[in-house]
């Protein structure tokens, strides 16, 4: 295990949700793409945290990473929710009124 | 532990981590995907672990798990079916994507491998979780004062965002209607 390979490996993670986050229709996958982009970040800090710097600095902002996460997904839930209470949508296409 | 348990360890939570995240956009049922994306997740979450941030490891373990049971129930929600039972192939451009998604990692890669990273400064402290905890209190206090409200502004938010009936439901534009218009009368005498 060296930082290469931790980086390879959150790499690889965030190219997995992006190809989800770009490819999904459904709300609720895109999110998870979204989740996955986010794990590959947490993963690469980490590897950034112990080879590099290992301080308590930098678990802080890990948590911080975290908590970002945990807002994306409530505010992504709640949003998802109006969206299929007020008009019964649950994909991407549906709700593009903002699309240019 | 041993280097070689740390090397084997970390590439099968590798290749979990990658390989259940890749999943959770081929099985055809959402249920699928949430327990692929939560398993995942652990497999992260314990890499984590072998990179010596115990606590850091855990909350992401728990918090997944947790997330992903809750997702789950919103799948079933939505669906107003049994999701692991509804084949489902709901995709545009994936081509394109899969382009993007390839040129990121090769992108990402090359960065990894030919960046000359520094080496390592100073030493982790014996008691990592402790010293995250007295960099919280103390050092780094203003980071946890701001993400505080910012979590707290979410659920309020959140909360506003989903509930089906807000006070200008009941009580009018001008918030002046008395009695409230509700589906059902409630209160004393009503």
């Amino acid at each position: 295990m060296t930082l290469q390979t931790v980086l390879l490996v959150a790499a690889a993670l965030f190219a997995v949700g992006i190809y989800g986050a770009l490819s999904q229709q459904v709300v609720v996958m895109v999110m998870m793409g979204l989740e996955l982009m986010l794990n590959g970040v947490i993963l690469a800090a980490g590897g950034f945290w112990w080879f590099l710097a290992p301080s308590p600095d930098g678990q802080v902002l890990l948590l911080v990473v975290i908590s970002a996460m945990t807002v994306e997904m409530a505010m992504g839930f709640a949003v998802a929710t109006l969206l299929h209470r007020s008009r019964g949508a649950d994909m991407t296409d549906m709700a593009a009124d903002l699309a240019g | 532990m041993s280097a070689v348990f740390v090397d084997v360890a970390f590439w099968v939570l590798s290749v979990a981590a990658v390989g259940f995240g890749a999943l959770v956009f081929r099985v055809d049922s959402m249920a699928r995907a949430t327990y692929a994306l939560a398993v995942s997740f652990v497999a992260v979450g314990l890499a984590l672990l072998l990179l010596g941030l115990e606590y850091v490891g855990i909350v992401t373990v728990l918090m997944m798990v947790m997330e992903m049971a809750i997702m789950a129930v919103f799948m079933v929600m939505y669906m107003g079916m049994n999701p692991a039972l509804m084949p489902m192939n709901m995709v545009h451009s994936p081509r394109w994507a899969a382009g993007v998604a390839a040129t990121t990692f090769v992108g990402l890669a090359a960065l990894a491998l030919l960046v000359p990273w520094p080496a390592r400064r100073g030493a982790p402290p014996v008691d990592v979780t402790t010293a995250l905890g007295n960099a919280i209190m103390g050092s780094k206090m203003l980071v946890m004062l701001t993400v505080s409200p910012v979590l707290f502004a979410t659920l309020v938010a959140a909360v506003v965002l989903a509930s089906a009936r807000g006070r200008y439901d009941r009580f009018g534009d001008d918030l002046s209607r008395r009695p409230a218009d509700d589906p059902a009368p409630g209160g004393v005498n009503r």
